[in-house]
């Protein structure tokens, strides 16, 4: 009992760091494309539909790891492999 | 949302109710070809029919005349891909432009079907007798994957086409380091191998997972409102408080289906713009 409370409460923090690595990574470069964008579509207007399709390709790029670890985050919140893992144990343990 | 709550289901059940595939036998072990997840192949088969049943309706009835509202729209799609391929893909191929526009409207379509409430048709296949109903075939990770897989054997064969068994195999050994010494090549070669390799094997590794991971997390973050929504349900409806909580649920969902009807649109385009860069870079020859 008490070493799932442990291994849950591991992930809780796993989770939210997974969350917070995430949305740093993310922000940073977000900012950058951002401003890199905007700098571009200043120096030459003609190019900004262009400049704002290609910004959305990397926009997507940027976001993937990020989605992927928050793919896997919810999947340690609703179906956590390693209590199984350990409850498999116990029981078999029994 | 506000379809169905199963009484005395905890939120955690209800949670992984909706996780779960409908499925014809339960899996032995991690890999069993045997098992189907029936709803995702069901659900892609309908969207490819009804995909190309549209684009080939529109073929059928295109005039070259002032076009109407649908082939315009048909034309706009086409274009929209178009004019990325041949900014993107420098060899020559008749396969290419067809291969973007199918993956890029097959996976759109399959993120779109995210929008729909996220009870009404797990609700109608339950009223029906099916026990458990995922609609969105691209939180499947058996569709994803089939898919980047897929692009990863055009890959190859595109590969060995166009550069021959052996320089396909021999471009694995002479990036990224390029000595003329062919001493000094043959010893850089095993390094360049594991690098390249890597390298090769996370590109469709990485397409699979950035398309899944950004629509199960939209798929879970439904689940998450739909949750929120239900916890008082309709009897919420009579205080002001539950007012105010209904409405704003309400705007939440709405929020965030825009949101991720715009994530899948846009994870679609570059599922089929990676795909096009990929194979661009296989149909090269380096010299």
């Amino acid at each position: 009992m008490e070493s799932i409370a442990h291994i849950e409460a591991m992930t809780v923090l796993a989770v939210g760091i997974i969350f917070g690595m995430g949305a740093f990574g993310t922000a940073i470069g977000f900012g950058l494309l951002g401003g890199r964008f905007l700098e571009g579509m200043a120096r030459q207007p003609e190019l900004g539909p262009a400049l704002l399709g290609r910004a959305f390709i990397f926009v997507a790029l940027l976001d993937a790891v990020t989605f992927i670890g928050i793919g896997f985050a919810l999947f340690f919140t609703f179906a956590n492999p390693f209590v199984s893992a350990v409850q498999q144990l116990q029981s078999a343990a029994h | 949302m506000f379809l169905r709550h199963v009484a005395g289901e905890s939120p955690n059940e209800y949670i992984l109710h909706h996780l779960t595939f409908l499925r014809n036998k339960s899996p032995n072990g991690l890999l069993d070809f045997s098992t189907v997840n029936l709803d995702s192949v069901f659900f892609s088969v309908v969207l490819a029919l009804a995909f190309g049943g549209l684009f080939y309706a529109a073929a059928r009835r295109a005039t070259t005349g002032v076009p109407g509202k649908f082939q315009n729209f048909i034309e706009w799609v086409v274009e929209l891909v178009d004019s990325q391929v041949k900014d993107v893909f420098h060899g020559q191929s008749k396969l290419i432009a067809p291969l973007a526009l199918t993956i890029f409207c097959w996976v759109f379509l399959f993120n779109a079907l995210d929008v729909l409430p996220l009870d009404l048709l797990p609700g109608v296949a339950g009223a029906a007798g099916v026990g458990h109903l995922r609609i969105v075939p691209s939180t499947d990770l058996n569709i994803v994957f089939g898919l980047s897989l897929t692009v990863l054997l055009l890959i190859i064969f595109y590969g060995i086409k166009i550069k021959g068994p052996v320089g396909f195999l021999a471009q694995f050994a002479l990036h990224p380091l390029r000595i003329q010494n062919p001493l000094a090549q043959a010893l850089v070669a095993p390094f360049n191998i594991v690098v390249e390799f890597a390298s090769f094997l996370a590109r469709p590794v990485s397409l699979a997972l950035r398309l899944y991971g950004n629509m199960f997390a939209g798929e879970m973050v439904f689940i998450l409102i739909a949750l929120l929504t239900l916890t008082y349900g309709f009897a919420g409806l009579a205080s002001l408080g539950g007012w105010v909580w209904t409405v704003a649920t309400l705007i939440l969902g709405i929020a965030w289906s825009l949101f991720d009807l715009f994530i899948g649109f846009l994870q679609a385009f570059i599922f089929a713009i990676l795909t096009v860069v990929y194979l661009s870079e296989a149909s090269e020859h380096h010299d």
